[in-house]
Parts: C-alpha cells; structure tokens; sequence
C-alpha cells in the first residue's frame, strides 16, 4: 500500500494555517484594544476548517466565474487564509472599538491550545511514519 | 510566517503603550508645574492609536498592529491661581497651574499597564508555539 506523504499532513497543515491566521487576527485585535474606531475581527474556526478540508478549497473566497473560454482565471487567496468577520460587541464602547480583551485572551488560549493538539498529532504522525520506515528499530 | 508576524504585532502595541506610560509619567510629573501666562502653562499630552493597515503581505486587508499617530495636549484651560509670593507670578499676582487630572492619568496608567501586559502575553503564547514548531519531528 503506498503512503501518499502529502495526504498524510494535509489535514494538520491547513489546521495550523488556519490557526496561525487566527492568532494573528486576535495578536491584532490586542494590540488595538485603545485605538478608537477600531474594529475587533475574528474568524469563524468551524466554517474555516469545513471549507479548507474541501477538496481544492479555496477557504471562503467566492471563485470568480470564468463563462467564456478568454476569461482568467482569478485566483483567489491561498488556501489556508479566510475572510475575517466583524465581531458583534457585547458591550460597545464610546469609542466605536470593540475589543474584549477577555474574549480575545479566551481565544488565544483556545487557538494555541488547538495548535499545540495539532502539533502533537503531526509529531505522532511523523513518529509512525519513521517507525515505518525503520521498522521500529 | 503567521506567527512572526505576532511578534511585530505585539511588538507595536507595546512601544505604543509605553509611550502613553510615558506621556503618563511626563502629565503626572508636571501635574504641580506652574507658568506665568496661560500659553505658556503646562498642558496634559494624550497619544493617539492609529491602526496600521497592511496590504503589502499579500494577505487581504490584514492590519498589522498599531502605532501612535501622533500626541495631542489637551485644551482644557489652565487653573489661575492666586500666589503673588510665587517668583512665577504675573503682575496681578496670579499663576496658572498646568491642567493635568492625576485621576485621569491614574486611570491610564492602569489600563496602559494591562494593555501592555496582555500584548507580552499574547508574544509569549506565540514564542512558545513556534518553538513547538520547530522541534516539530525530534
């Protein structure tokens, strides 16, 4: 049976992708949590990850319709990024920001934790595929 | 890399809290400060935030961190205060105080310190799945 290498870290690589992506979008959302007028974005994990395991993917981009044969085709972000969303405040501020720094802290420590997961089941991973190469010597 | 790009992030929202800590520690500094003309009087100075947008990475509107636009005083007048033995003093035998509220600045010392402390968390949540990263395989 052969082992398709790629298809082996598909999965985990476009969860740290995507996990990467959000932990960059709350980094961001901390960072300006005083800045006025701003906006606190977040991505959706569970509809991201259902549309990065699709098959070719295109994490939530709308494919541009190519309906003669002339068109280009656009591409569209790679695969593991995904339009980020608004947050809908809990509590809005006077200053039209709407970061919670408890939410954000909440979500990094969810998102790390997910990462961390992720790492641990590759490492897993790349131990049983050694452990085949070697034959557990 | 998504997660160095944390670093310089964090890294902004960082130096933009310590300049307000640092505007904090000038206001309170100068909180008792007295002038002889109301121009000239001191005046509490507040940073602005500003969001950096970055479009260059190629990723679709992503901000990368924040910066201080700029320090703005504040235009609330000056207390006139009646000290004529003050060397300071106009001909009238008036000074004017600088108009910092130490309450104020109290209050933004505090959340400048939080803010500061939740980006040095947020680095080293970042530091520390990289460095898991890295020994990905071992």
């Amino acid at each position: 049976m052969a082992i398709d290498i790629n298809q082996q870290f598909d999965l985990h690589s476009r969860v740290l992708g995507l996990a990467n992506q959000r932990l960059e979008l709350l980094a961001d959302n901390v960072a300006n949590a005083d800045t006025p007028n701003y906006k606190a974005r977040d991505i959706d994990f569970r509809a991201a990850m259902a549309n990065a395991s699709q098959p070719g993917g295109l994490g939530g981009d709308l494919p541009m319709a190519a309906t003669r044969p002339g068109h280009i085709q656009a591409g569209g972000a790679g695969p593991n990024t995904t339009n980020p969303l608004y947050r809908v405040p809990d509590q809005p501020s006077l200053d039209g920001n709407t970061v919670d720094s408890q939410k954000e802290n909440a979500a990094i420590a969810e998102t790390s934790v997910r990462y961390q997961a992720t790492l641990t089941f590759l490492s897993s991973r790349i131990r049983g595929l050694r452990d085949a190469i070697t034959g557990g010597r | 890399m998504g997660l160095f790009r944390i670093f310089d992030i964090a890294g902004s929202a960082m130096s933009a809290q310590s300049v307000r800590l640092n505007t904090t520690a000038s206001n309170l500094a100068n909180a008792n400060t007295v002038a002889s003309s109301a121009e000239t009087a001191y005046r509490s100075r507040q940073p602005v935030f500003q969001t950096v947008m970055d479009n260059s990475a190629g990723m679709d509107p992503a901000s990368a961190g924040v910066r201080v636009a700029g320090v703005v005083e504040t235009t609330a007048p000056p207390a006139k205060v009646h000290d004529p033995g003050n060397p300071l003093a106009d001909e009238e035998g008036y000074v004017y105080m600088s108009n910092v509220n130490p309450v104020d600045e109290l209050v933004n010392m505090i959340s400048a310190s939080r803010s500061y402390q939740n980006s040095v968390e947020v680095l080293s949540t970042s530091k520390e799945l990289l460095l898991r990263t890295l020994s990905l395989g071992q």
